[in-house]
C-alpha cells in the first residue's frame, strides 16, 4: 500500500477537526438552566472547553495519520488466542468441568454483595443468550426485547398477587406468556423486510412500559407490583420465621445468605440450562435453518423452507428466554415496576450481543460478565455507560462487526476418509 | 396421452405498465429435458420466477401434476417437488458445502424439537441419512473433498455444481435450472452435460432449462420453447426450432 | 352538562386544527426518514435525535439571545431556524459519515445495528451535555384568533399559523429543489440506480451526504416548531417523535415525500383525535397500532409503490 503524502490529509484533517470542534461547541458550549419559569444560559466550564479542545485535536491527528494506522479488522474466522486451549472436545470438556466447579463454589467463598453482583450477571447473560438466537442467528433486529423480559416479570408478580401462585408454579407460564407474546407480535411484522421488525419491536418495548404504566389497576401503575416472594427449595422457605423454613428444616443457624445464594444457584442452574439448550438447537435441523435464513431468505424459500415460521420460532424460542428472565428477575427484586424495563435495558442487551459476537454463546457470555461488571467496578465510568455502549456498537459494527469472540463454525463436519483436513 | 408433468397455460406477468410475460404457454412431460431460450431480456427469468412462486402471476396457471401452483407461496411450490437455481447462484456463502445441502434437506429433516433436543435415537438416525445423502451428492459433483469448506470459497463452476447437488437433496421430480451453463468454461460445460442427462437417466429428474448456450440445448433437449420480448415465439425439436425462421429473425435482427 | 350539537362540532374542529398542526412536524422528521431510505435503502434511526437536538439549540439561542437583550420575535424565530438549521446539517453530515458510510455495503443487520448504537449515542451525548432533566421554556409566541362564527368557533394560535406557514415555505422549497436544481435531479437518479448515476460521473457520496444534510435540516425545523409549541424538552423527546415519523413515513408509503406528508398529517390527527376522545395517555399507542396495522394490511404505505423483490 503506498503512503499518502501527510499534506494531502491535512485539509480532510482540517476539515474534521473544525467540524468536530462546530459539533461539539454547538452543544456542549453553552448550558441551559432553568431560571424561575424560563431558561438561562451559562458558558461551560472551562474543562468542557478542554476537552472540546483535546477532542479537536484527536481527530486532527487521527484523519492526518489515519493512513498509517494499521488495520484493526479481521478476517471473520480468526479466533482470540487466548481460547487455543479448547481445540479440542476433550480439552473444551475438562474446561466446562472446571468453570462449572469453580461457579458451584464461588457462593461459598465470598460476600453477600458479591453474589447478589453474580446473581445479576447470570440475568443478563440468560438475557443476551436469549437475544442472540434472535439477533445473532436468525439475524433479526429485534429492539423490544425487554418486553417480552417485562412479561414474564408481570405475569409472575401478577399470578401471585392475584391468584397466590409460587415461583414454581409461575415460571412455566411466564415463559409460555412471554413466547405467546413474541408469537403475537412477530406473526404480523415477520413477513416483512427487517427493518420494519427493527421499528415494530421497538415500538413494542415503548408500548408494554407505557400499558404496564397506565392500566394502574392491574399492574399497579408506576409503582409497580410489590413483596413477589422467593422461590422456596422444594417447599422449604427461605426466611426467618414460617411452617417450613429451610434452616429448621437442616437444623442449621438462620443466616440471610442462605437466600442469597440459593437464587445465585438457582440462576446458575437456568442459565447452564439455557446454555445447553441453545447449544443443542444450533446443531439441530432448525439451528441450521436459522443460519441459513440469515444469509439468504429467498434460497431458503426455493428450498422449500417457509422463511416466516423459521423466524417466528427463533422470534418466539428467544422472547420465552426473556421470560424465564424476567420471572426470576421478579422473584429476586421482590419488587417490579415499569422503570426497569425501559428501552436502554433492550439496548444493554443489544450490545452484549453486538460486543461478544453475534451467535457466538460464550462470547456473549463473557460478554455479558464484562459489561455488568465494569459499571460496578469504575463507578465514575456509569454516567458515561450508555454513551460508550451506543459508541461501541457504532465501532463494532465498522470494525469488528463479528464481535470479539466471533461464533466457532462449522457446527458438524464431515469426517469422511475423503474430506479434506482443515 | 398421459398428462403433461408441468403445464403452464397463458401465463401473463405485468410489474406497472409493462408486460413481461405475455401469454406464455408451455408443457413438460415427465422424463423431458426442456429448454426456454431467447433473447436477452425476453422474460425467460420472469417466467421462472412465476413457475417457482416467487411471483404472483397477474394471470393464467401453472399446473404441477394436474394441482394448480400459481396461487401457493414459493416454499410450499419447492415441496411439491418443484425446485429450482439461480442466475446469479444463491449459495449460503457463509456455510460449509455440508451444510449447504443439510439445510436444503429441511423438509425431510426430524424437525419435533423435543426429539432433537434429547437426541432420541430416531433423531439420529435421520440426522444420519440426511448426511449420508448429502456425502454422496457431493461425492456425485466432484466436492466431497471441500464438505466442510465455507461455499463462498469455491470457484465460480463449483458453485453452479453445488446448488444443483443442492437442490437434488430435496429429491425432486422437477428440476429448473436458470443458466447452469452461465460462466463456466468449455470442459465444465460438457461435465454439466453429461450431469444434465444423468440426472435424467439414472435419477429421473424431469428437467426445465434457462439456457443461453446453444450448444448445448440443442445437444440435450427434447423440447424447445422459444420467448421474445415476453410473447411465446415458437415450440419444437432441436431440429425444428433450428428450421424456424421467426426464431432465426429474433436472434439475428431483421435483414 | 352535555355539550351542545355546535359546541361539539367546535371542539372536533379544534382538534382537527391541533392534530394537523402536530401532524405536519411529524411530517417535516418523516420526509428525513424517507429521502434517506428512499436513497439508501435504510432507516436512519439516529434521525429521531436530530429533532431532539433542534429542540435543544433553538432554546439555546432563545436563552442566548434573551441575553444578549435582543427581543425581537422574528428576529429570534428566524435565528433560531438558521442555526438549529446548520447545526443539525453538520450532524446529518458528521453521522452519515462516521456511522452510516463505512458499513453501507454490509448486510442489512449491521448498519442497522450500527445505527442505533448512534442512536444511543446521541442521547447520551445530550445527556450529558445539557442534563437529563426536562427544561421548560416559556412560550415566547403567545395569543390566538377566534375564527368563526358566534355558535361555531375555533381557535388558532398564533404559533400553530406559525407551524403550518413554515412547514408549508418548507415542503414548497423541497419540492422545488428536488425538481429543478441539479442536486435534486441527480439525488432522484441515486435513489433509482446508485450504481448506474455513479457511472455517469456523479458522485454518489456527495449526494447521499446531501440527503441526510436535507432530512436533517427538515428534522431541525420541526424541533424549532415543537420546542417553540409544546415548550418542553429533555433528551428523550427524539425517541419517541422518532418512532411517529417513522410511522407516519410508511403509513404514507416509505420512499415517497408526499406520502411521508400524508402519513404526518393522518398521525397527528388520529394522534390529538385519541388525547380528545378517550385518553391522552393512550395517544402513542395508537400511533404504534396504526404503524401495525398498516404494516399488515397494506406494507407499501397509502401512496408507496409496492416493492418487487428481485431475484
Amino acid at each position: 500500500m503506498t503512503k499518502k503524502p501527510l499534506f494531502t490529509n491535512l485539509t480532510s484533517a482540517l476539515f474534521a477537526a473544525g467540524l468536530t470542534l462546530f459539533l461539539g461547541a454547538s452543544v456542549m458550549g453553552l448550558r441551559l438552566k432553568s431560571e424561575g419559569i424560563t431558561l438561562g444560559v451559562e458558558l461551560a466550564s472551562t474543562q468542557t472547553f478542554i476537552e472540546l479542545g483535546l477532542a479537536g485535536l484527536i481527530v486532527f491527528l487521527f484523519q492526518l495519520f489515519r493512513d498509517r494506522i494499521p488495520k484493526l479488522s479481521s478476517s471473520a474466522t480468526d479466533r482470540i488466542a487466548i481460547l487455543a486451549f479448547l481445540r479440542t472436545d476433550k480439552q473444551q470438556r475438562l474446561w466446562l468441568m472446571l468453570t462449572i466447579a469453580a461457579l458451584l463454589v464461588f457462593p461459598f467463598t465470598t460476600g453477600r454483595s458479591n453474589i447478589d453482583l453474580a446473581t445479576l450477571v447470570l440475568i443478563y447473560i440468560m438475557l443476551a443468550i436469549g437475544l442472540n438466537i434472535v439477533v445473532g442467528l436468525a439475524g433479526l433486529l429485534d429492539l423490544g426485547y425487554v418486553g417480552f423480559y417485562a412479561v414474564g416479570a408481570y405475569t409472575y408478580g401478577l399470578l401471585y398477587t392475584y391468584f397466590g401462585f409460587s415461583f414454581w408454579q409461575a415460571l412455566p407460564v411466564a415463559g409460555l406468556f412471554a413466547a405467546i407474546t413474541g408469537w403475537l407480535l412477530g406473526y404480523p411484522v415477520l413477513r416483512l423486510r427487517g427493518d420494519y421488525l427493527a421499528i415494530v419491536t421497538l415500538g413494542f418495548g415503548e408500548i408494554i412500559r407505557l400499558l404496564l404504566n397506565n392500566l394502574t389497576e392491574l399492574t399497579g401503575g408506576p409503582n409497580g407490583v410489590s413483596s413477589i416472594p422467593k422461590p422456596t427449595l422444594f417447599g422449604l422457605e427461605f426466611s426467618r420465621r414460617g411452617d417450613n423454613t429451610f434452616h429448621e428444616f437442616f437444623g442449621i443457624a438462620y443466616d440471610p445468605v442462605h437466600r442469597v445464594i440459593f437464587l445465585y444457584l438457582l440462576a446458575l442452574l437456568l442459565v447452564m440450562l439455557s446454555i445447553y439448550i441453545i447449544r443443542r438447537l444450533i446443531r439441530m435441523p432448525i439451528g441450521r435453518a436459522w443460519e441459513a435464513l440469515r444469509e439468504d431468505e429467498i434460497a431458503c424459500r426455493s428450498l422449500g423452507m417457509s422463511p416466516t415460521n423459521i423466524k417466528l420460532s427463533a422470534f418466539t424460542i428467544g422472547a420465552t428466554f426473556a421470560g424465564f428472565a424476567g420471572a426470576f428477575f421478579a422473584t429476586r427484586q421482590s419488587f417490579i415496576s415499569p422503570e426497569s424495563f425501559a428501552f436502554i435495558e433492550s439496548a444493554i442487551i443489544l450490545a452484549i450481543v453486538v460486543l461478544g459476537g453475534m451467535g457466538s454463546q460464550l462470547g456473549v457470555v463473557l460478554a455479558a460478565i464484562a459489561m455488568v461488571l465494569l459499571p460496578e467496578l469504575a463507578r465514575e465510568f456509569n454516567e458515561y455507560r450508555m454513551l460508550l455502549f451506543g459508541l461501541m456498537m457504532v465501532l463494532m459494527m465498522i470494525w469488528r462487526p463479528q464481535g470479539l469472540l466471533p461464533a466457532k463454525r462449522p457446527h458438524r463436519e464431515l469426517k469422511t476418509t475423503n474430506a479434506e483436513v482443515k | 396421452m398421459t398428462q403433461p408433468l408441468l403445464e403452464v397455460k397463458n401465463l401473463v406477468m405485468r410489474f406497472g405498465g409493462l408486460m413481461a410475460v405475455n401469454h406464455v404457454s408451455l408443457d413438460v412431460n415427465e422424463g423431458q429435458i426442456v429448454s426456454l431460450i431467447g433473447p436477452n431480456g425476453a422474460g425467460k427469468t420472469t417466467v421462472f420466477n412465476c413457475i417457482s412462486g416467487f411471483y404472483k402471476p397477474s394471470a393464467g396457471e401453472v399446473l404441477f401434476k394436474g394441482k394448480p401452483m400459481h396461487k401457493l407461496p414459493g416454499h410450499l411450490i419447492a415441496r411439491h417437488g418443484m425446485v429450482r437455481t439461480f442466475q446469479n447462484i444463491r449459495l449460503f456463502k457463509e456455510m460449509t458445502l455440508l451444510e449447504n445441502l443439510l439445510v436444503a434437506q429441511h423438509m425431510h429433516a426430524e424437525r419435533n424439537l423435543l426429539k432433537g433436543m434429547l437426541n432420541l435415537p430416531s433423531y439420529k438416525a435421520k440426522e444420519q441419512e440426511l448426511e449420508d445423502r448429502s456425502a454422496e451428492w457431493l461425492e456425485r459433483v466432484n466436492l466431497l473433498e471441500f464438505a466442510n469448506r465455507e461455499a463462498g470459497t469455491l470457484a465460480y463452476g463449483q458453485q453452479r455444481r453445488l446448488e444443483i447437488a443442492r437442490c437434488m437433496v430435496t429429491q425432486p421430480t422437477l428440476l429448473m435450472l436458470d443458466e447452469p451453463a452461465a460462466g463456466l468454461n468449455p470442459q465444465e460445460t460438457q461435465a454439466l452435460d453429461q450431469l444434465i442427462i444423468e440426472l435424467r437417466d439414472k435419477y429421473s429428474v424431469t428437467l426445465l432449462l434457462i439456457e443461453h448456450d446453444m450448444k448445448l440445448v440443442m445437444g440435450i433437449s427434447d423440447q424447445i420453447v422459444v420467448i421474445n420480448q415476453g410473447a411465446p415465439l415458437a415450440t419444437g425439436t432441436p431440429a425444428e426450432i433450428l428450421g424456424n425462421q421467426a426464431v432465426i429473425k429474433a436472434y439475428l435482427g431483421e435483414e | 352538562m352535555v355539550p351542545t350539537m355546535n359546541e361539539s362540532i367546535s371542539y372536533f374542529i379544534q382538534q382537527v386544527i391541533n392534530g394537523l398542526t402536530v401532524g405536519s412536524t411529524y411530517a417535516l422528521i418523516a420526509i428525513g426518514y424517507t429521502m434517506v431510505y428512499g436513497i439508501i435503502g435504510m432507516i436512519n434511526f439516529a434521525h429521531g435525535e436530530i429533532y431532539m437536538l433542534g429542540t435543544y439549540i433553538t432554546f439555546i439561542v432563545i436563552a442566548g439571545l434573551t441575553l444578549l437583550g435582543i427581543e425581537s420575535l422574528p428576529f429570534i424565530l428566524i435565528a433560531a431556524l438558521i442555526i438549529s438549521m446548520m447545526v443539525a446539517g453538520a450532524y446529518g453530515f458528521t453521522i452519515e459519515r462516521v456511522a452510516y458510510r463505512p458499513v453501507r455495503s454490509s448486510k442489512r443487520l449491521i448498519a442497522l445495528i450500527s445505527a442505533i448504537g448512534m442512536s444511543i449515542f446521541l442521547q447520551n451525548y445530550m445527556r450529558l451535555a445539557q442534563g437529563s432533566r426536562d427544561l421548560a421554556q416559556q412560550s415566547i409566541i403567545s395569543g390566538s384568533w377566534s375564527l368563526g362564527t358566534d355558535e361555531i368557533s375555533v381557535n388558532l394560535a398564533y404559533m400553530q399559523l406559525i407551524i403550518f406557514v413554515i412547514t408549508l415555505i418548507c415542503m414548497v422549497l423541497l419540492t422545488l429543489f428536488i425538481s429543478r436544481s441539479r442536486v435534486g435531479r441527480a439525488c432522484r437518479a441515486c435513489s433509482q440506480d446508485a450504481g448506474m448515476t455513479n457511472l455517469l460521473g456523479i458522485n454518489t457520496n456527495h449526494m447521499i451526504a446531501a440527503t441526510f444534510v436535507i432530512g436533517a435540516m427538515l428534522a431541525a425545523v420541526a424541533g424549532v416548531l415543537l420546542g417553540l409549541y409544546y415548550g418542553v424538552v429533555n433528551p428523550m423527546i427524539g425517541f419517541i417523535a422518532g418512532l411517529k415519523a417513522f410511522t407516519a413515513a410508511v403509513l404514507g408509503g416509505i420512499g415517497s415525500i408526499p406520502g411521508a406528508v400524508l402519513g404526518g398529517l393522518i398521525l397527528g390527527t388520529a394522534e390529538t383525535m385519541t388525547g380528545a376522545y378517550f385518553s391522552a395517555q393512550y395517544k402513542d399507542v395508537v400511533a404504534f397500532s396504526l404503524l401495525c396495522l398498516i404494516l399488515l394490511f397494506r406494507p407499501s404505505g397509502l401512496l408507496g409503490k409496492p416493492e418487487v423483490e428481485k431475484i
